[in-house]
């Protein structure tokens, strides 16, 4: 029987819903009836056998990537080989670190091919590829936690920004992470580069040796994970202010050179409550603490 | 679907899709789709299972026991702006984090949104259910800390007061601990074990029936036996001779209680066992159980003894039932004065539908209960007494989590929520130990104005684009979000 991919409408009759594997996708596109029928159109098309065209390099896909050589065929393989290139030569990771951003920027790429948009994103499960027609622009809310459903941050990303892709890490996600971060959200030019970029500082946002930190091989919990023996996160007890404070710096640090280096347009780490925004577009103030939340002091707290 | 599964070793390969997962038992695949389950290959679908869920109002569990599933809402959001996660400048009197206007009702709303760090706080719990608790003023332990205490008790219900700065911030550090935890976890609509010096042992979850020593309670009884012959004496009336309502502690008989008195209800002679209290009114018909009315019996004719020839008659019409109208029998007497089940008429059925239609299911619940003052007040506005003032009057309403809340008469912004009522992991906690609960303000722009309000901090939400700091907003870009 022929494994076909899910493509349907979702109940407002508005965005598309893609699924495939462990793609999945949520897809919205504006820019009149036939315009976005037809990028519809386009995505879908694009859509169907994507998933095996990736398959078919899945264990060459699977190993550290080269930082000057790409062994690559596939448009997609190509991408994400070249989003985790940049890291390569520092430190392990593998083209999978941008799977779900490079997905998501392949289908956005076929519908804005094929009609005129004045805005449409390509959510990856988080990852997310955007297009902005000149004065467009779009709010990106970011989740606090995953558990607590209705509430947001946004972030606003205009035409003339450069960023044109997000995507989130941290401890929480489908992704194993070998770092402590609740969530990472980075922002960059593309999707692909933000979603190797949100691993890469995820990682960072770590205290090595902590007893309360739990760690276990990938390979323990998920045979095949392309991070092998490496120990990933499994649970992280309760830290102290200044605890909490050093592992985000940490990250922070991480981001802030990505940020010099044009790697990322900008980035927001936190864990257990705390928040450090690193970037100047759209997400607060370039390369120090944001002022929108004070430390946990450890002094009693009088309300 | 996918075909067999391979098996090797303890893992299965998954071949729904060319991904080709090796699973291990009790994990999900790449796609948090497909699961090894015992060595087979199920079908999970978290997103479509969590949707129907959250739209049917349940309570969300994790579908892998390593709890490592991450949860994530694939729904659309709530319209409310409310201040889960929003953060909190505590302990300094920045303005609150996000002050977002947005125009309702053609009026320019402000709604103040803060994450209050509450050392001031507790829960009240209210257990329906009859069973022995603990005395009251008892201790109420977690995990062997002192926590709270039991309260003085409600019609059908027992209260405990937990929490408060004493237990939160007085005693030991681990006090202190344990008591953020058990606050946090029972605000957060999830269950805690809470042990009751000289009582019992109750599992305690907002929204779910009561676990008395490892029994899960079903329903609030109707009343006593006693009540329950005052409430459907005259639905009685003239439809059977006698009554009698099997309780625990106090059994009722029609006949002799003054309800049936008023009635004119005639003599039966009918023969309680147990200790009369006052007419038609008896304690310790039988031993405690599980059995009828709370009893350990299974036959109600064993509270019985033998009728007083003298008023009974043969045909004599008798209705046995329990407290909450779980157990009932209809009995006529026979020639030598015996009661003989018969079956029930339609009438007297219909009384103990009614009664089990008047029983309501037995539940815990929670309210929070926190103080919002000082500093909390500060970030709204920078004459914080005004805050209260405006509360006061009723121009400014406080929500939590877009939750209704009542507010305490008296001093002070002091609230109470039905945590149930609230978004799930609304509530979190900082390592003082103090709780984190959000709450919101809404008035009238001119309102906000005029008592203070940080007006050069105001954001309409219809504008965001050019603001170069986080924005709240009551909408995702998208469901799916990853954390």
């Amino acid at each position: 029987m022929k494994r076909a991919p899910q493509i349907a409408y979702l109940a407002d009759g508005r965005r598309l819903h893609l699924q495939d594997g462990p793609i999945d996708l949520i897809v919205e596109a504006r820019g009149g009836e036939a315009n976005v029928r037809a990028a519809y159109d386009a995505a879908a098309r694009r859509f169907d056998g994507l998933l095996d065209e990736l398959c078919k390099e899945l264990p060459l896909l699977r190993q550290a990537a080269d930082p000057a050589h790409c062994p690559l065929q596939g448009n997609i393989a190509r991408r994400m080989h070249q989003a985790v290139a940049p890291f390569a030569a520092d430190c392990f990771i593998t083209p999978m670190a941008a799977v779900a951003g490079a997905v998501a920027e392949e289908i956005l790429g076929a519908m804005v091919k094929s009609a005129r948009l004045d805005r449409a994103y390509v959510n990856n499960g988080g990852d997310i590829a955007l297009h902005l027609a000149t004065g467009e622009h779009f709010t990106v809310g970011l989740a606090e936690r995953p558990d607590a459903p209705g509430l947001m941050r946004t972030m606003v990303i205009g035409s003339d920004d450069p960023t044109r892709g997000v995507a989130t890490s941290g401890r929480h996600g489908r992704s194993f992470s070998l770092g402590i971060a609740d969530a990472v959200t980075v922002l960059a030019r593309t999707a692909s580069q933000a979603d190797a970029a949100a691993t890469i500082i995820a990682n960072a946002v770590d205290l090595p040796g902590h007893p309360a930190i739990v760690r276990c091989p990938a390979h323990d919990l998920q045979p095949d994970s392309d991070l092998g023996a490496r120990l990933v996160t499994r649970d992280v007890g309760r830290l102290s202010g200044s605890e909490i404070e050093d592992a985000l710096e940490a990250g922070a640090d991480h981001a802030r050179k990505l940020l010099a280096a044009g790697l990322i347009e900008g980035a927001v780490l936190r864990l257990q409550g705390e928040m450090i925004v690193v970037g100047t577009k759209g997400i607060g103030l370039q390369g120090s603490r944001a002022p929108l939340h004070g430390t946990a002091a450890e002094s009693p707290l009088h309300v | 679907m996918p075909t067999e599964p391979t098996a090797s070793d303890d893992k299965i390969r998954c071949d729904a899709c060319p991904v080709m997962c090796y699973i291990k038992p009790g994990a999900a695949g790449a796609c948090d789709r497909y699961a090894n389950h015992d060595g087979r290959l199920v079908r999970v679908d978290p997103h479509i299972v969590l949707e129907r869920t959250v739209s049917h109002g349940g309570r969300l569990v994790p579908f892998q026991a390593t709890g490592d599933w991450d949860g994530k809402i694939v729904h659309e959001p709530s319209i409310f702006v409310t201040a889960i996660g929003a953060g909190t400048t505590y302990p300094d009197y920045k303005p609150a984090p996000f002050i977002v206007s947005s125009e309702i009702d053609g009026v320019d709303m402000v709604t103040v949104v803060t994450e209050g760090i509450f050392s001031y706080c507790g829960v009240k719990v209210k257990i329906d259910t009859d069973r022995y608790l603990g005395p009251e003023t008892a201790t109420v332990r977690a995990e062997g800390e002192a926590i709270g205490h039991v309260t003085t008790s409600e019609y059908g219900s027992q209260m405990l007061s937990l929490g408060g700065v004493h237990h939160l911030t007085g005693g030991s550090k681990k006090e202190g601990r344990v008591t953020c935890d058990a606050l946090v976890d029972l605000s957060n609509c999830k269950p805690v074990e809470l042990t009751i010096d000289g009582g019992a042992t109750v599992v305690v979850q907002a929204g779910y029936p009561p676990i008395v020593n490892g029994i899960a309670e079903e329903r609030m009884r109707v009343g006593c036996g006693s009540a329950t012959i005052g409430m459907f004496a005259k639905q009685w009336h003239g439809k059977v001779d006698e009554v009698v309502v099997v309780d625990d502690h106090i059994t009722g008989v029609l006949s002799e209680h003054q309800a049936g008195k008023l009635l004119d209800i005639a003599d039966t002679g009918i023969k309680m066992k147990g200790r009369r209290s006052t007419p038609g009114r008896y304690f310790q018909v039988a031993e405690p159980g599980t059995g009828w009315g709370g009893t350990r019996i299974s036959d109600p004719l064993s509270v019985l003894g033998p009728f007083d020839a003298k008023k009974a008659r043969p045909g004599m019409t008798m209705l046995m039932v329990s407290t909450t109208g779980e157990h009932a029998a209809y009995y006529e007497l026979d020639e030598a004065l015996r009661p003989v089940e018969k079956q029930m008429p339609a009438d007297l059925k219909l009384s103990v539908e009614r009664i089990q239609e008047n029983c309501e299911p037995a539940l815990c619940t929670v309210l929070f209960m926190g103080g919002a003052g000082g500093s909390l007040r500060a970030g709204v506005t920078d004459n914080p007494v005004r805050l209260t003032r405006s509360v006061k009057e009723a121009l400014t309403r406080v929500t939590s989590g877009g939750a209704p809340v009542y507010v305490w008469p008296g001093g002070g912004i002091t609230f109470m929520v039905d945590v149930t009522r609230l978004p799930a992991g609304a509530f979190g906690y900082v390592p003082t130990p103090a709780l984190v609960a959000p709450i919101e303000f809404t008035l009238r722009l001119s309102d906000y104005a005029a008592l203070g309000g940080h007006m050069d901090h105001v954001r309409p939400l219809a504008s965001l684009k050019d603001n170069e700091t986080l924005q709240i907003h009551s909408q995702p870009l998208a469901p799916g979000q990853r954390a």
